[in-house]
């Protein structure tokens, strides 16, 4: 990539947070660290994946909040996550979590496992124990 | 004593690579980054369709998380300190000894928890890699290499930055250099190196390296037989995420690879690598160009989208990237034609000025 080349596509992910270097080779074919705005490419493919998580996440808060699904799976999707990550995240099998996504099962969970869920999903336990209240 | 020693903050390309070459250079051995990415042989490449992340593939452009600052040292024979802790309230006790003790340390942590980093790339990726130089009222002061300016970041963030769970867990990971050679010959680590990364691009088993490539381009020309166009356009756009990672410029590590090769160049004197430098460049843009086919498809949200012509792509990146490992085999061939050593000159050989 030539220097001239590096793109300067003034990221929106970048906004206010700086820019990134990459190595690119100058008139003499000589390479140099350049910094960039960022490349519209990295924005698509982002954007892509992070409004699939969105839409998850706006799917699910629908239906935690009329009862089809429990609180954790919209804070799961609202934190990139999926079931397999989430379950290594928390520690516990896979087949577990998938229970906690039931409503009857998640209402019946301890203190100390909402507080696990919690602070993997760097939230307060009063956003799983009072969905309804603090959306 | 609370405050930052005298530290350069240098923005790199890489996290890993580039923690490596602020941590060496700062005591004393002027690695670049380039030269750290090559000589702890971090380039590669895997497609393992059966890891799954999400709905898909792992797909990975350099080697292992770890894999430059396990490699790096005992080929530089610099005296390397590593630890991780089970203990939280140890780790941080004995993250501040160190810095009251003037060192700069290593470290590993999860992006999620890290408040500096933009929201929308705080994703549950745990093997983030930065240097902790300081603390100042409490908050800790951060050289990451991927941002243009020290960061600062409060005590419990970094607390659960060091600390979070899940698949590369950091579990607080701890290093930096110990002490110093005084002089590093750089021909057989260079050379040795290179082969390593050869062998593995031309010869590893399937999934690996260049064999990898080829089932990942198979792979794309039959995805519509099996799945809708909705997940093949979050296929493509997984796979440029995954080649996109911070640093690479499109390019997989391949620029980065390039500019190795260039200083190895200009350290042996052989023409050769120069060669195989430019079909790396070059290899480089072919990915440039694969990235651009498939963000077009997920940007369009065209159903129809042409994976012949992206596979014909990927296949291209494959095939540059052969000839200049193939340049590279012929490396021993040549003899260097002056000597390449690396000093480290005393006065840098600890963070605390003690001679070597």
């Amino acid at each position: 990539m030539k220097k001239k080349s590096v793109p300067q596509d003034a990221n929106t992910t970048y906004d206010g947070y700086g820019t990134k270097v990459v190595y690119a080779v100058d008139e003499a074919g000589r390479y140099d660290r350049v910094q960039s705005s960022g490349w519209e490419v990295e924005e698509i493919v982002l954007r892509d994946v992070v409004d699939d998580f969105q839409e998850k996440a706006e799917s699910a808060k629908q239906r935690a909040l009329s009862g089809q699904t429990s609180p954790i799976e919209y804070y799961m999707h609202k934190r990139y996550l999926d079931l397999a990550g989430l379950a290594k995240g928390i520690g516990i099998a896979k087949w577990r979590v998938k229970r906690h996504l039931k409503p009857s099962v998640f209402n019946k969970l301890s203190p100390s496992m909402l507080q696990r869920y919690a602070e993997l999903f760097d939230i307060d336990v009063k956003q799983l124990t009072h969905f309804k209240e603090v959306l | 004593m609370e405050s930052a020693p005298a530290f350069e903050h240098r923005h790199f390309a890489h996290c890993e690579s580039g923690v490596l070459s602020s941590l060496f250079t700062h005591h004393g051995m002027a690695l670049s980054e380039p030269m750290v990415f090559g000589l702890a042989g971090a380039m590669s490449f895997a497609y393992l369709p059966f890891m799954r992340l999400g709905n898909m593939p792992l797909i990975a452009y350099r080697m292992s998380p770890a894999h430059l600052i396990r490699k790096l040292p005992p080929r530089m024979q610099v005296k390397y300190f590593r630890k991780r802790y089970s203990n939280v309230g140890q780790a941080m006790t004995e993250l501040d000894d160190f810095l009251a003790n003037g060192q700069v340390v290593g470290i590993q942590m999860s992006v999620f928890f890290a408040p500096y980093f933009p929201p929308e790339m705080r994703f549950p990726f745990n093997a983030h890699n930065a240097i902790v130089i300081g603390k100042e009222n409490g908050d800790y002061l951060i050289s990451d290499p991927v941002f243009d300016t020290v960061k600062r970041i409060a005590a419990d963030d970094l607390e659960r930055a060091r600390f979070a769970k899940g698949l590369l867990a950091p579990k607080g990971l701890v290093h930096f250099p110990l002490q110093m050679p005084s002089e590093v010959d750089l021909e057989p680590v260079i050379r040795t190196s290179i082969k390593k990364t050869v062998n593995m691009m031309l010869h590893a088993p399937p999934f690996i390296g260049l064999k990898g490539i080829r089932r990942l381009s198979a792979k794309i020309g039959v995805l519509q037989k099996k799945h809708d166009p909705k997940y093949i356009r979050h296929f493509l756009g997984h796979l440029v995420r995954m080649q996109e990672e911070i640093g690479t410029g499109g390019g997989g590590f391949r620029f980065i690879y390039a500019a190795f090769l260039q200083e190895a160049y200009q350290w042996l004197g052989i023409p050769v690598l120069e060669k195989a430098s430019n079909r790396m460049t070059a290899a480089g843009d072919a990915w440039r160009m694969f990235a651009l086919a498939c963000a077009k498809a997920v940007k369009r949200k065209d159903d129809a989208v042409d994976l012949g012509a992206i596979a014909a792509l990927l296949d291209e990146c494959g095939e540059v990237e052969r000839e200049c490992y193939q340049l590279l085999k012929t490396l021993k061939k040549h003899k260097t034609v002056q000597p390449a050593s690396i000093r480290v000159p005393s006065a840098a050989c600890n963070s605390r000025g003690d001679l070597c």
